[in-house]
C-alpha cells in the first residue's frame, strides 16, 4: 500500500475522433511530491489528468490510483475514490450561481454531515488559507482571475484530500498572482503533505517548484527527473522546450508541401 | 456518388447513436433516487427558473389567444346565428389543444433554451467536470432537478394557460360582443367534459412537458462546450422541441379524440 | 434569492395551477362537486336518431335531468335503443310521456327532450317510452315535400 508512486501508469494509449493523444506513455507520480508535468499546447496534459481522475478510459494500458485500478472502478468506488482527489481547473470551474463562501462548502455539504458551525469554521479556515477570507460574500462573477483559481484552490482542498491536481495553474496571470499560487502550492504541499501534480507550461514557475517533472510531447515521455536532471537532459526536443527556441527539433513551420511549389514558382506554371 | 450514399449512411448512424446517447443519458438521470433532503430545495429552485419565471409569457399570451378566439369565433358563429356557441368553441378549443400546443413551444422558447444555454455554459466553463471530481454526479445534481421541474411545471403554466385563455375570450365574448353569460357557460359546461376534454389536455402537456425538458437539458449536456456550440444547443432545443410537440400532438390526439 | 422566498413563490404557482385545475372542473366542464349522483336507467327506441351521441344531455322544459349513456341498434327491430339515466331526484316523469330528438340552435347538439304526458304513473328503472319522436332530418323533409307526399 506504501508504495512510493501513488500514481502510476502503465503504456496508456489513448485517442480521441481518431487522434492518437497518448501512445504508450509510462509514468510514476510519487507520493508526498510535486511533480510536474509538461509539455507543449496540444499533446493532452488535461487529459491526463482526466484519466487520472477516470473522468476518460484509456483504451489500453492501465492507471493504477493509490492501489485501485482507475478504468475498472465501478461508478461508486469511483465516486468514493474522487473524494480523496481535488482538482483545480484552468477556469475555476466555481459554481457561478453560488457564493465564495458556499462554493467551498459545497464538497463538505454533500459528502459530510457536519453541523453548519462546523462547516462555516472549516470554510473560512480554507478560505484564510488562500488568503480570502474576506471575499467570502462575494459572487464568482465579481472575482479576479487569480483570486478565482485561489478560491477554487480552497475548494478543492476542502475535503482535505490525498491528491491534488492543477490543470495549468499559471495559465494567464499576472506575475504577482502567479506568485501567490506558486507560494500556495508550495505551502500546501509540505503543511499537509499532499501529493500534487502540475500540469503546465510555464516552465521557470514549474521547475522552481516541481521536485520531480516529465516532458510529454507527441504522445510519448520526452524525458522525467528531477529539475536539474532535466537541465542537463541530451535530447534536443527537451532543451528546445525548456529553453523556448522557436525552431529546432520540433520545427517552425507546419508540415507542409514545398513553399516554392505552393506559391506557384517552381517551373513556370505558363 | 457512392461517397454521398456513405455520407447519407453516416448521418443515419450519426442520428441513431445521438437517440442511443441521449436514452442512456435519460436512465442516467432518472436512475438515482434522490434523497429528498438535498433534492427538494434543487427541485425548488428550478421550479423557480423553469415555472414562474415563464408564468408572465404563459398568462399574456393565453389572454391575447382567448381575446382572438372570441372574436373570430364571434364573427364566424353569428353567420350562423349561434353566436352562444362561441364559449363551447373556446373551452374545447384551449383545452384539448392551444392550452397545451402553445404552452408547450412557449416553454421551449423560454425555459428550454434558458435551460440548454446555462447547463452548456457549465459544461463549457468546466463546471460539470469539477463536480463530478469531487464526486458529485453532475446527472442526478444538476440535470435531474432541471428534468423534473420541467416535467412538474408545463401541465401547471397549461392549465393556467386554459383558464386565462377562457377568461380572455369571456372579455372579448360576453363583456365586449353582448353574448349571454348564462349561455356562454351553459353551452361550455354542456359540452366540456372534464375527464375526456381536460385531463386529456393535462396529459398532453405532461407528455410534452417531458419531451420539451428532456431535449433541452440533453442538447445542453451533450453541446459542443464553445460558444458556438452553445448557441447551435440552443437553437436545437426551440427547433426539436418545437417539432416533437407538434409532432406528438398529432399522435396523442389520434389516440385520444380520434374514435368517433 | 432566499431560500424561504423561492419556497412561498413556488408553492403559490403550484396553487395557482390547483386553482386553474379546479376551475376548468367545475366551472368548464360543469363537474359537479356530488359527483356520485344516484341515476336510474330507462330506455327509448327512435327510428333515426340522427346525430345523437351518448354523453349527450336530456332533458325536460330545457332542464337537463340526464345523460345519455349507449345507442345501440336492436336487431329485431331495426330500431335505435338509447339507454339514459335520468337524476333520481326527478322521479315522477309520467309513463306515457315522449321522448323527443331535437337540435339546440341551427348548428347546437342533439339531444332528447322528453315531454311531458299525463298519467299518474311514472317511468321506473327498466321502462321503455311508449311514443318516440325521432330526428328532424331535413333531407328528407326536403324530399318529402318535394314528391308531394
Amino acid at each position: 500500500m506504501n508504495s512510493p508512486a501513488y500514481i502510476s501508469l502503465k503504456d496508456v494509449v489513448f485517442s480521441r475522433s481518431g487522434r492518437r493523444i497518448f501512445d504508450g506513455v509510462s509514468l510514476d507520480i510519487p507520493r508526498g511530491k510535486i511533480t510536474a508535468i509538461m509539455g507543449p499546447s496540444g499533446t493532452g496534459k488535461t487529459t491526463l489528468l482526466r484519466l487520472i481522475g477516470g473522468q476518460l478510459k484509456p483504451d489500453s494500458g492501465s492507471v493504477v490510483v493509490d492501489g485501485h485500478e482507475v478504468p475498472k472502478l465501478k461508478r461508486k468506488a469511483l465516486y468514493s475514490l474522487r473524494e480523496k482527489m481535488g482538482m483545480l481547473f484552468q477556469s475555476g470551474a466555481l459554481f457561478t450561481d453560488l457564493s465564495v463562501f458556499e462554493n467551498v462548502a459545497f464538497p463538505l455539504r454533500v459528502h459530510t454531515k457536519l453541523p453548519e458551525d462546523m462547516i462555516r469554521d472549516i470554510v473560512l479556515m480554507k478560505l484564510e488559507a488562500v488568503g480570502l477570507r474576506g471575499a467570502r460574500h462575494l459572487m464568482p462573477s465579481e472575482l479576479s482571475g487569480g483570486m478565482t483559481r485561489r478560491v477554487a484552490l480552497a475548494r478543492s482542498i476542502a475535503l482535505d484530500p490525498e491528491l491534488i491536481m492543477y490543470d495549468e495553474p499559471f495559465a494567464g496571470q499576472d506575475p504577482i498572482a502567479m506568485g501567490v499560487l506558486v507560494k500556495l502550492i508550495r505551502d500546501l504541499n509540505s503543511s499537509m503533505g499532499l501529493t500534487s501534480v502540475l500540469v503546465s507550461h510555464d516552465v521557470p514557475e514549474s521547475l522552481s517548484i516541481c521536485h520531480y517533472a516529465c516532458i510529454i510531447s507527441d504522445g510519448k515521455v520526452i524525458g522525467e527527473g528531477t529539475p536539474d536532471e532535466l537541465r542537463a537532459h541530451p535530447s534536443g526536443q527537451v532543451q528546445q522546450f525548456l529553453q523556448g527556441q522557436p525552431d529546432g527539433p520540433v520545427p517552425f513551420h507546419y508540415p507542409a508541401e514545398g513553399a516554392a511549389q505552393d506559391f506557384g514558382l517552381s517551373g513556370g506554371a505558363s | 456518388m457512392i461517397e454521398r450514399i456513405a455520407a447519407f449512411g453516416r448521418l443515419g448512424l450519426d442520428i441513431v447513436s445521438s437517440f442511443g446517447r441521449s436514452g442512456r443519458f435519460l436512465a442516467g438521470v432518472l436512475g438515482g433516487v434522490p434523497r429528498p433532503a438535498t433534492g427538494f430545495p434543487l427541485l425548488l429552485k428550478q421550479l423557480y427558473a423553469v415555472g414562474v419565471l415563464s408564468l408572465a409569457i404563459i398568462v399574456v399570451s393565453g389572454l391575447f389567444i382567448g381575446m382572438v378566439l372570441g372574436l373570430q369565433g364571434y364573427t364566424i358563429l353569428s353567420d350562423y346565428g349561434s353566436e352562444a356557441a362561441i364559449g363551447q368553441m373556446i373551452a374545447l378549443t384551449l383545452v384539448r389543444e392551444l392550452g397545451p400546443v402553445v404552452t408547450a413551444l412557449l416553454f421551449a422558447g423560454r425555459a428550454g433554451s434558458a435551460l440548454t444555454a446555462e447547463i452548456g455554459l457549465m459544461k463549457a466553463t468546466e463546471q460539470l467536470s469539477s463536480m463530478e471530481m469531487m464526486g458529485v454526479d453532475p446527472l442526478r445534481r444538476v440535470i435531474a432537478p432541471r428534468l423534473w421541474a420541467g416535467f412538474i411545471a408545463m401541465p401547471v403554466l397549461a392549465v393556467i394557460f386554459s383558464v386565462v385563455g377562457i377568461w380572455g375570450g369571456m372579455l372579448v365574448g360576453v363583456d365586449w360582443l353582448g353574448v349571454f353569460e348564462g349561455s356562454f357557460w351553459g353551452n361550455m359546461q354542456s359540452s366540456v367534459d372534464f375527464v375526456d376534454d381536460v385531463l386529456n389536455g393535462v396529459i398532453k402537456s405532461i407528455v410534452f412537458g417531458f419531451v420539451c425538458a428532456w431535449i433541452a437539458v440533453y442538447q445542453g449536456y451533450d453541446c459542443v462546450p464553445t460558444s458556438a456550440g452553445i448557441s447551435s444547443a440552443t437553437t436545437k432545443t426551440v427547433v426539436y422541441s418545437s417539432l416533437a410537440v407538434l409532432g406528438l400532438d398529432f399522435v396523442l390526439t389520434a389516440v385520444m379524440f380520434g374514435d368517433f | 434569492m432566499a431560500q424561504r422566498t423561492t419556497e412561498i413563490i413556488v408553492g403559490l404557482f403550484m396553487i395557482a395551477g390547483c386553482a386553474a385545475l379546479l376551475f376548468l372542473a367545475l366551472q368548464v366542464s360543469g363537474l359537479s362537486p356530488k359527483s356520485a349522483e344516484s341515476t336510474y336507467t330507462i330506455y327509448a327506441n327512435f327510428n333515426d336518431t340522427g346525430g345523437l351521441t351518448p354523453r349527450g344531455r336530456v332533458s325536460m322544459a330545457g332542464v337537463t335531468v340526464g345523460t345519455i349513456e349507449s345507442i345501440s341498434l336492436n336487431k329485431e327491430t331495426f330500431q335505435a335503443r338509447v339507454e339514459m339515466s335520468i337524476h333520481s331526484d326527478v322521479d315522477n316523469i309520467p309513463s306515457d310521456s315522449s321522448a323527443v330528438i331535437r337540435t339546440s340552435g341551427l348548428l347546437g347538439e342533439q339531444y332528447i327532450d322528453i315531454s311531458i304526458g299525463a298519467e299518474m304513473d311514472s317511468l321506473k328503472e327498466g321502462d321503455t317510452f311508449y311514443s318516440t319522436q325521432s330526428a328532424m332530418n331535413l333531407e328528407r323533409l326536403i324530399s318529402n315535400f318535394a314528391s308531394g307526399r
